[in-house]
């Protein structure tokens, strides 16, 4: 077990190093950080100044070196745009989006797995149609619109949520559901399948047999089964809802990480840009990564096989 | 077994009549279908249907209301926050939309397919390969880069078109390259190796044609996804510079009047839909006809 989280881990952060580079490469090559520094009314000595003392001028690899040594030692650098420590930047505008990730999360559980699950025991009825075309619509409709529509009708013209705004829990309903609707499709779908897999396998006819019905058959057994791969899903969501957040926060007005995201990018801040690349990355694998080793406790066929 | 079974039969010319006839049956295909029709119809015809130019501002006639609103037939959908034709935008809106999500799928297709080919292909150190990259692209926060990527690059129909592709091509590798894996097990492949023939037109001629139905079916859903993505893109504002009319974008000029015509906001929103829906539904619908045991 220790050996497997191990290697887990190592691939993990492999990954979002390498992220990190792509990133790194591909927003120097897009741009020059210096001229972006400077501004339009600059004139090319004072692009040149900036250049080298921020040190733009040193080949990229020693620029990226030299930002991951930093890294190591926890320092991020500075913003360009804001003009202080990224590191200060992220704390402040993480838990935000962390309540609003958590949430959104929560309502992808709370509609996916008991949609998936009234499908799966009912094939082919009624129920099982309207889970599946509650899919296939969440699937195509696009997040943004469907929070810019929920604002039109659940907070102005019927105003029962507020516009905008983080103050408070009533104000993560709306965007925790917007966000979360997302997720439903590919989490509903794999409880669906994974049921059905497990309600036809053998051990349930047993099960069946030595007379659990219903609930308790559900949770002693067949859930226990089919919600193993549901885990690894979840946290894939969980990751994606960081990505998630740059539309959300901006319709909703949150002043989070997605927020700062898009500020960062129009402001020119690379350094920033970089970091969130990062930690949006390194979440990401995180939660994988947990998600593998929780699989891993669950079950014993990946633990020791 | 089962699947490969029906894929090699697939190639004889009567079940290519089984294919068409199975899908003329399949309600959601031709629903997506029809739809798919009428909106390249709309795009191909957009300099011919719409009534305006589409940059053709009026702010005499700012605002106005769509024709069920009480508005009139000169402006049916009624115009925008600059009094431009709002018809007029949305035909060619559906223009933008349509390249976008098919160019940036095709670029996506070739990336992906190329490594899951060569993944599934080779195995061993290349599959490891694939593989990290694969774990790398997945772990990537795609809408984070590409807003990145479009803003410093330049926002343009282009660039926006190479930045989606690029981020996007996970799915065409994970299929491509399980199927190959089992393609490449089958006995005309050893024949072919038997024959003496090199490994890259092994691929050619012998793995690539036996994947094409699987590569459709992704192709597909990976237009939708392209589409709703340049949305994303152009409505938080750095995807197709304005006054081209994206969807996305003309959801985001609506927003800042929604109070007062929230049909601004609606109209666009709803043809995204209709369009990704139709398109994951013929997506549904040619897996469910080339490879009917794949459903669940």
């Amino acid at each position: 077990m220790l050996i497997y989280a191990l290697k887990r881990g190592a691939l993990a952060l492999l990954v979002a190093f390498t992220i990190s580079l792509v990133a790194f490469l591909l927003l120097n090559f897009a741009t020059d950080p210096a001229s972006l520094m400077a501004g339009d009314e600059a004139d090319i000595a004072d692009v040149e100044l900036i250049r080298k003392q921020f040190g733009f001028d040193r080949p990229l690899y020693v620029q990226y070196f030299s930002w991951l040594g930093s890294v190591f030692q926890g320092d991020f650098g500075d913003s360009l745009y804001w003009r202080s420590p990224v590191v200060d930047l992220v704390v402040r505008h993480f838990p935000v989006t962390l309540a609003l990730a958590g949430s959104s999360i929560l309502v992808t559980i709370l509609v996916a797995i008991p949609l998936g699950a009234a499908a799966a025991l009912n094939p082919n009825t009624l129920i099982d149609r309207i889970a599946l075309s509650l899919a296939v619509a969440a699937q195509a409709v696009p997040n943004f619109w469907l929070g810019v529509m929920a604002i039109m009708l659940l907070a102005v013209t019927f105003p029962i949520f507020p516009v905008s705004g983080a103050e408070t829990w009533w104000h993560f309903v709306l965007p925790a559901f917007v966000l979360g609707l997302s997720s439903v499709p590919s989490v509903m779908r794999l409880t669906r399948t994974g049921l059905l897999e497990v309600m036809a396998s053998d051990y349930i006819r047993t099960a069946r047999a030595k007379g659990y019905r219903g609930l308790g058959l559900l949770r002693r057994h067949a859930m226990r089964n089919a919600l193993l791969p549901v885990v690894s899903i979840l946290a894939v969501q969980l990751g994606e809802k960081l990505g998630g957040s740059l539309v959300t926060e901006s319709v909703f007005a949150i002043n989070g990480l997605g927020r700062l995201a898009i500020e960062s990018i129009i402001g020119g801040d690379v350094p920033t840009v970089q970091m969130l690349v990062f930690i949006f990355a390194l979440t990401f694998v995180l939660f994988t990564f947990l998600a593998d080793l929780l699989n891993a406790w669950l079950d014993p066929r990946i633990r020791l096989g | 077994m089962a699947a490969l079974d029906t894929e090699l039969e697939l190639v004889g010319e009567d079940s290519r009549h089984a294919l068409v006839r199975r899908a003329l049956q399949h309600k959601g295909f031709l629903f997506g279908a029809a739809v798919i029709a009428v909106i390249c119809a709309m795009a191909l015809l957009a300099p011919l249907l719409a009534p305006f130019d589409y940059t053709q501002q009026n702010l005499g006639n700012r605002l106005a209301y769509p024709v069920w609103a009480g508005g009139s037939w000169d402006h049916p959908l009624g115009t925008d926050h600059l009094g431009r034709d709002y018809l007029s935008r949305l035909l060619f809106g559906a223009q933008i939309s349509v390249i976008v999500g098919f160019s940036a799928a095709v670029i996506g297709c070739v990336i992906g397919v190329s490594l899951g080919v060569l993944g599934g292909f080779f195995g061993g150190r290349v599959d490891h390969a694939v593989s990290f990259l694969l774990s790398c692209q997945l772990a990537m926060p795609t809408l984070l880069l590409g807003m990145a990527m479009v803003f410093l690059i330049g926002p343009s129909v282009t660039v926006v078109i190479c930045v989606i592709g690029v981020l996007h091509w996970n799915l065409f590798l994970v299929v491509t390259r399980a199927a190959t894996q089992r393609v490449r097990q089958l006995e005309f492949v050893t024949a072919s190796k038997a024959l003496g023939a090199d490994k890259f037109s092994i691929i050619w001629r012998d793995v690539l044609p036996n994947l094409t139905s699987h590569i459709l079916v992704i192709f597909t859903y990976e237009v939708g996804k392209a589409i709703l993505a340049e949305a994303a893109l152009s409505f938080l504002g750095v995807g197709i510079p304005a006054p081209t009319p994206s969807w996305g974008l003309m959801i985001a000029e609506g927003k800042d009047a929604m109070f007062f015509q929230p049909w601004l906001v609606a109209i666009p929103g709803f043809a995204l839909f209709l369009l990704v829906i139709a398109i994951n539904l013929m997506g549904d619908g040619l897996r469910d006809v080339t490879a009917p045991e794949a459903r669940h």
